[in-house]
């Protein structure tokens, strides 16, 4: 991949310490591993993608002109499973983290290496069997698989779908099991919790949830599984069972599911904003504890997806403040981005575009979460487009913005190379207009009262779909563009040196790309994560 | 790497070159076995969730399902599991203290009893099957009342007992493994982590049982269905 420029890169590095295929698939690199979800996650992202170009494509229009009425529940149900799945849960921990953890803390790899090798494949494998599904004929139950349709009606393959996202959960759980033994056993001397980076924080929040949500999706949909094939009875009315008994289980770990996406964009989007405004964090063990209770508090607000399911009026209250509640901690970050921001010497680059992009985009997101948190509003706009503009502003304006800022923050230490700063910008522009014009429109849209999930609707709704693909169009070009000029940077790039954005943390210290190893000798931390000074910031010995 | 053991004495070949000694090692696998533990209860968890839940909505039907159980049967399984405990706790006593033979001896013990177990719930999953009491077509709670609802109470028996079975193989499993490794003297004072973290999922699916067993076959059995 360097061998373009022999003379410069003689120094060994992970990237090509070993080579072929097989010191690839079998590495147990931290870094390698990062290298080989970013192919995984991009794959799936680029194939969510296409069923959202589709569903798009058909709501240009009122008539369903496109695609048929079953067709498009398994379009919406496939862009939802793999999108939520295959893409957001793994994108930023099971990449960045992945790479980043170790370098952050000073280690020469992750606790289990393994185990970590291991996550991968059983992420590949329950990619692969929804890929089968694809190509048998898809799913439509929407990516909830409320029962009984999913387990009783339905006409997809809903074992082979369950099957799928329960085999890449363990996939999850792992990385968050090694996360959390990672962080709290192989940090460096002197690495103390109070000097770790936020990032590292973040992932710590996120990877107790993985920890402690995902068995339960993995069980609940087992359970499902069983009801399906065997027909024994636990959600379907029909055997006795209760389906709202499945909402809540499904709600226990796809709420808190949600933070697993946004939290490690939080840490992305931290580290960025502090390092280019060149500025210690403001309230360091304010966003360090805003995403432990943005973890906490994410456990017990599932039930707010169920206030239309039968709950009773006595649990939509408690869930109704207790959801009114997790936005403290959010907005708390908030704040202390931009008190950051407030008198540092703030650089436009493109990553510092995607982070305040970010903090627009997720404050609209999680503002129009709060209208939807209230109980009576929430009877108005449920299962309508302004909840589907309400969590893609959170998933889309805050998980992806912060995953390509920070792969674009990243990229010089990943690969080694700098990318094209004129086209990333224009790009990161282009992303954020298209994603305004696609997703604004929808809120409005919901409030009117077009209902989600249909493929046909009535014709005063046109103007506002039409501008909704009109902005996915500039969306999908926006997305596109980073693609090209990411891949050319790694033959074309100039060589970036070690720390090209004069940031304080450890993986800055090293090399880019770094050496398998890390760091030649063991860091030893004196200070803070971030210290701005002249002073050098840690003490290699 | 290599550089690393010159400067570490306490660096045996053991320990993985990513950590610094193999107390950090010990460590690091200690903490990563009570965490995939926290996994597996939230993991049995939803189980539960579901049988209180229905439990609770369905009194009679799961007090007269729960008397089609085999007490006997079930409080001798519950003993020969508890004894496996003991002997697992006793193979790491002797992996500690670095008694090769007594290892073997009582990893062969936990073994026997662990396959006791499982025999005997397959006699008693063969039972309900003969007397149809396994949810799906054939169903037919003799003489139960609420009859409509005892399918659930089968469909958790089967589900909460399977998955606690599952465990129980994948655990048979593993110390057919360790018993080779125990034989070629891989485990003595110095390291033996893989027994000690086997032992702790090993009690850790035994407690599973500890809850299952009152929960199924004790606590409905004195209720008097109307």
């Amino acid at each position: 991949m360097i061998t373009a420029t022999p003379p410069v890169e003689t120094k060994k590095n992970y990237l090509n310490q070993t080579e072929g295929l097989k010191s690839w698939l079998l590495t147990h690199d931290h870094k390698r591993i990062c290298i080989l979800y970013l192919l995984g996650v991009t794959f799936f992202f680029a194939l969510g993608g296409i069923f959202a170009v589709l569903i798009r494509l058909e709501l240009a229009t009122p008539a369903g002109d496109l695609v048929e009425s079953n067709t498009y529940n398994k379009l919406f149900t496939m862009h939802g499973v793999i999108m939520v799945f295959l893409f957001l849960i793994p994108s930023i921990p099971a990449v960045l983290g992945n790479f980043l953890i170790p370098l952050m803390i000073g280690a020469k790899d992750v606790a289990f290496p393994r185990v970590n090798l291991l996550s991968w494949y059983i992420y590949m494998i329950g990619g692969c069997f929804v890929l089968t599904v694809l190509f048998m004929g898809g799913v439509d139950t929407g990516w909830t698989f409320y029962t009984p349709f999913s387990s009783s009606y339905s006409n997809g393959y809903v074992i082979a779908t369950g099957l799928g996202i329960f085999i890449a959960g363990f996939s999850s759980i792992l990385t968050g099991l090694n996360f959390i033994v990672t962080i709290h056993r192989m940090r460096a001397p002197g690495l103390t919790w109070f000097r770790l980076p936020l990032f590292v924080w973040a992932h710590y929040a996120t990877s107790m949830i993985q920890v402690l949500g995902t068995p339960v999706i993995a069980v609940t949909l087992f359970l499902l599984v069983l009801e399906r094939g065997l027909h024994i009875g636990f959600f379907d009315p029909a055997y006795g069972g209760d389906p709202v008994l499945f909402q809540h289980m499904f709600w226990f770990y796809s709420h808190p599911a949600v933070y697993i996406m946004i939290l490690p964009s939080m840490g992305v989007v931290t580290e960025i904003i502090t390092t280019f405004s060149s500025k210690k964090p403001f309230g360091y063990t304010f966003i360090a504890f805003s995403s432990v209770a943005i973890a906490v508090f994410g456990f017990i607000v599932w039930g707010h997806h169920l206030f239309v399911s039968g709950q009773s009026a006595y649990a939509g209250m408690v869930f109704s403040i207790l959801s009114y509640v997790v936005a403290i901690p959010s907005a708390i970050k908030v704040f202390n981005w931009t008190a950051t921001m407030y008198k540092g010497s703030v650089r436009m680059t493109t990553p510092m575009l995607y982070a305040l992009g970010f903090i627009g985009l997720f404050t609209v997101g999680g503002l129009t979460g709060l209208f939807l948190a209230s109980l009576g509003m929430d009877v108005h706009l449920t299962d309508t487009y302004f909840v589907i503009a309400h969590f893609h502003y959170v998933m889309v304006g805050g998980a992806i913005m912060g995953f390509l800022g920070g792969i674009h923050y990243w990229w010089p230490k990943i690969f080694g190379r700098m990318y094209n700063e004129g086209w990333s910008k224009i790009s990161a522009i282009i992303i954020f207009i298209g994603f305004n014009l696609t997703f604004f429109p929808q809120f409005i849209l919901g409030y009117m009262g077009m209902p989600r999930r249909y493929h046909v609707y009535p014709p005063e709704f046109q103007v506002l779909n039409v501008l909704s693909s009109a902005g996915a169009s500039i969306l999908g070009i926006g997305y596109l563009i980073p693609f090209c000029y990411l891949l050319w940077s790694l033959k074309y790039g100039p060589i970036a040196p070690p720390n090209p954005w004069g940031a304080t943390t450890l993986e800055w210290q090293t090399s880019s790309p770094p050496p398998t190893e890390n760091f030649e000798v063991t860091p030893v931390v004196t200070q803070e994560a971030y210290t701005y000074t002249s002073e050098e910031v840690v003490h290699v010995g | 790497m290599a550089s690393h053991a010159v400067e570490d004495p306490h660096v045996t070949s053991t320990v993985q070159h990513h950590f610094e000694s193999a107390d950090q090692q010990k460590d690091a696998s200690t903490i990563g076995m009570w965490v995939f533990l926290v996994t597996e209860v939230m993991f049995f968890g939803g189980l539960f969730l579901a049988y209180f839940v229905y439990r609770q909505a369905y009194p009679a039907a799961f007090a007269s399902a729960s008397n089609k159980t085999n007490l006997l049967i079930g409080a001798a399984n519950t003993t020969v599991l508890i004894c496996s405990s003991l002997t697992m706790a006793l193979a790491v006593r002797s992996a500690a203290i670095g008694k090769k033979n007594l290892i073997v001896l009582f990893l062969i013990l936990t073994l026997l009893l662990g396959g006791t177990f499982l025999g005997v719930k397959a006699y008693e999953y063969h039972d309900k099957w003969v007397h149809h009491e396994v949810p799906g077509h054939n169903f037919d709670c003799e003489g139960c009342i609420d009859a409509g609802h005892t399918p659930l109470f089968f469909a958790l028996y089967f589900g909460m007992t399977g998955l606690h079975a599952t465990h129980m193989i994948v655990g048979v499993g593993i110390i057919l493994f360790l018993i080779a490794q125990a034989r070629k003297g891989a485990y003595g004072p110095a390291w033996h982590t893989p027994v000690e973290l086997f032992g702790l999922y090993w009690h850790f699916v035994d407690i599973v049982w500890i809850f299952l067993f009152p929960l199924l076959y004790l606590i409905d059995r004195s209720a008097v269905p109307k």
